[in-house]
């Protein structure tokens, strides 16, 4: 017989459905069995909430693990433990790893080492082209057959508009998703930050907001000649995030993400060469920042990713043109994203719904929900909790976060995958 | 202050930073300072006993990472006339691909107590990055497009001697600003001293919202030049035509080099300088380059020593102050910045 779990008394938010009410839940197996006032419900276990949110737990839809080939910079354990201090139950891994993967053995191995792992959830992304050299289209029906749940090339974009016209075509077979980082890049300049200003001051060139739009409107209109299922990772630019909007108000199959870096920080973030500040697509504008903020509150944005890049220190402490792009982001994702919700600027429930049932749904994963018959993947989070990023404490290999030492607020105090708790925020 | 200098404890009086690092965020009064010391070291290098004993005792390293001679050899000399122990060494840039390198090259030295570590580098804020890892004051001569904060100081000094000020005057600075360190450091510089600033190049030699630092902007030579009292010329790197930012040699002179006719928009007694080295027929035309009555090109070098004898003088002394300073004694803050 299953084991039933009793959460008691906690503040029950379900993004899909806008529940918000005092309650219980019963998990029983590996599933939710029950949603609602459950006081008399028998269970094996009893978890008391006082009080605190209990959310689905976060569907990360942008992670960069390094396994396989470059382990010491992040693992598919590490990663995994620090998902799950983040309140993070899925997530997402990118292709671009050595040997990047782009067949099907890579695509099982993942499932494979996560299964041993038991903790967080990987889905995998399989590259959109060989080799991630944006020329060749995957074997995209073989790959999802053994569990890719959509294709990408990873930090680079799908350059040549015939390619990323065969592959929307293409994965419309298998009803599978595109994911496109945004970037023209003969306009990028081999720059690491916005085009602007600041970046003159520094003597760096700079990559203007207009890479990001161009690819946007570009692929969009492929998306309008393919009918394909494109989703744009974290949009950064005021023109791209509106051209999105304008096309979804057209109807078209098009969703998007951002990151926590692009509503939280702007190109100021560089100021004397920080290369930990130094992130792909590139801080922007003021300007920029708030319009990913209106973004998201509209719901233009969808989803809310981690864009987990990690890095060691060999590979930032270097002029900033040679560093890594890139931010850690799987233990400060919850907290960055509940910041603008503190301020009055972002509803909660829109903001939880960006880290839940949103990308569970562009992902077509059975995830991100407090209801009977769904797998009890939650998190249970103290939305108000103060504490202090701390970098050094993070449970990821790497350390390279802009936000070491910000005050924040919003923490998980436990995070549940399959009815099993994977996390406890020791007190 | 080389005569009657403070005890050597002491930092600098109007230069309390242990570096120098760029231009940028330095007040009026600290470059004054920094140039009239200068003005003090012409005398000095004009003499047939060039030697003085300010930096007996100390070591100075030119660390170089990118191909440079005049600098270098400016720096060496300015060390050398000042009784120092000059080290030169420049690092093959293909050995040092890796930051690793870079970061343990300059431990290296460090760990060998250098004072003073002049240091040029290819990428923009390096020259920063190893002036956080290092003990030793460190002196920025060129980092990437960012700063060379030596060459706006020789050039306001030469500047300063001949027009007798800088406040006020209309200075036009034309070519590669984009790429340009020596074009930031100038306008910083000279901005702040008070002079107008123009930039004269094609949009895609100039970077974006240039005018954001204070200069105002043109696109023709004769129209920029208009008025102006001293028209500095940029060099053009040769790589910037293969990558497209303009068309070719011919085109850019013809547009943009320095030539007589279109030196005759600014003031008759309008003077021209170069940081060199010239590109003679691309930016500047030979016979402008070589006009004795025109041209600073020569005087530039020559207040180059100048200055960097000021600039290792200041650095050494709060360098001094800052060790003598150290041991974990709070009370006896040296007040550098």
């Amino acid at each position: 017989m299953s084991k039933r779990i009793l959460l008691k008394n906690a503040r029950l938010l379900d993004p899909a459905t806008r529940l918000d009410r005092t309650g219980d839940l019963l998990v029983v197996g590996e599933t939710i069995a029950d949603v609602g006032t459950l006081e008399n419900a028998s269970a094996d276990s009893v978890i008391e909430c006082d009080g605190k949110a209990l959310i689905p737990g976060l569907v990360d839809m942008r992670v960069q693990i390094r396994e396989p080939g470059e382990e010491h910079k992040e693992n598919l354990t590490s990663a995994a433990h620090a998902a799950a201090a983040g309140g993070i139950t899925s997530m997402v891994c990118l292709p671009n790893t050595q040997p990047v993967i782009d067949d099907q053995s890579l695509v099982e191995f993942i499932a494979r080492e996560a299964r041993k792992i038991g903790l967080v959830k990987i889905f995998p992304y399989a590259a959109a082209t060989r080799g991630l050299q944006g020329k060749e289209l995957t074997e995209m029906g073989l790959l999802t057959g053994v569990g890719a749940v959509g294709f990408t090339d990873g930090v680079k974009p799908i350059a040549s508009a015939q390619v990323m016209r065969l592959a929307l075509s293409y994965a419309r077979t298998f009803d599978q998703l595109i994911v496109q980082h945004a970037e023209e890049p003969s306009l990028t300049n081999d720059a690491g930050m916005n085009e602007c200003e600041w970046a003159t001051r520094l003597g760096l060139p700079g990559i203007p907001a207009a890479a990001e739009t161009i690819m946007v409107d570009r692929d969009l209109r492929l998306v309008e000649l393919t009918g394909g299922r494109l989703h744009f990772a974290h949009v950064s630019t005021a023109d791209s995030i509106d051209a999105i909007r304008k096309a979804k108000a057209r109807g078209l199959n098009v969703t998007c993400d951002t990151a926590p870096p692009y509503f939280t920080l702007n190109e100021t973030a560089v100021g004397d060469y920080r290369s930990f500040a130094k992130l792909s697509p590139p801080l922007r504008s003021e300007a920029d920042r708030l319009a990913v903020l209106d973004g998201i509150a509209d719901g233009t944005i969808d989803a809310i990713a981690s864009d987990h890049s990690p890095h060691d220190q060999d590979s930032k402490r270097l002029p900033f043109a040679q560093a890594e792009s890139g931010a850690v982001g799987l233990e400060t994702l919850l907290a960055l994203t509940l910041a603008p919700v503190h301020q009055n600027k972002l509803d909660l429930l829109d903001a939880l719904a960006a880290l839940t049932c949103k990308p569970a749904d562009i992902l077509r994963l059975k995830l991100g929900r407090l209801a009977a018959g769904h797998p009890a993947d939650l998190a249970l989070i103290d939305i108000d909790r103060p504490w202090r990023i701390e970098a050094s404490k993070f449970k990821s290999k790497s350390k390279n976060s802009p936000f070491d030492t910000l005050p924040v607020q919003g923490r998980a105090l436990r995070s549940i995958v399959n009815g099993k708790t994977i996390f406890e925020l020791e007190s | 202050m080389s005569a009657d200098a403070p005890s050597p404890a002491e930092p600098c009086s109007f230069y309390r930073y242990r570096h120098l690092l760029g231009i940028e965020g330095l007040h009026p009064p600290e470059i004054a300072g920094l140039l009239d010391l200068s003005d003090s070291y012409v005398e000095q290098s004009r003499q047939s006993e060039k030697k003085s004993a300010i930096l007996r005792g100390r070591t100075l390293i030119n660390l170089f990472f990118e191909n440079s001679t005049r600098t270098r050899t400016s720096f060496e000399l300015a060390g050398k006339r000042l009784g120092g122990d000059v080290i030169n060494m420049s690092v093959d840039s293909s050995s040092v691909k890796k930051g690793e390198t870079l970061i343990d090259t300059a431990m290296t030295l460090n760990a060998m107590h250098c004072d003073v570590l002049v240091i040029r580098h290819g990428e923009s804020g390096a020259v920063k990055l190893l002036s956080e890892k290092v003990n030793c004051a460190v002196i920025n001569a060129g980092d990437g497009s960012h700063e060379h904060p030596t060459q706006a100081l020789l050039d306001a000094l030469t500047i300063r001697r001949r027009k007798g000020r800088i406040d006020g005057l209309q200075v036009a600075i034309c070519g590669d600003v984009a790429h340009s360190r020596v074009a930031r450091s100038n306008i910083y510089l000279l901005t702040a001293m008070g002079a107008r600033v123009r930039v004269i190049a094609p949009p895609t030699l100039l970077p974006n919202s240039i005018d954001r630092l204070g200069v105002e902007v043109f696109h023709d030579m004769r129209e920029g030049l208009e008025g102006c009292d001293i028209v500095m010329m940029l060099r053009l790197q040769t790589e910037r035509m293969k990558s497209a930012f303009v068309p070719s040699q011919r085109e850019y002179f013809h547009f943009f080099g320095l030539d007589y006719e279109k030196l005759g928009a600014a003031k008759p007694d309008a003077l021209i300088m170069h940081p060199g080295p010239m590109n003679r027929g691309v930016e500047i035309d030979t016979d402008v380059a070589d006009d004795i009555d025109r041209s600073l090109i020569h005087q530039q070098v020559e207040m180059g020593v100048a200055v960097r004898m000021a600039c290792l003088d200041v650095l050494a002394q709060n360098h001094a102050a800052f060790l003598a300073n150290k041991p974990n004694n709070p009370k006896s803050g040296t007040g550098l910045k």
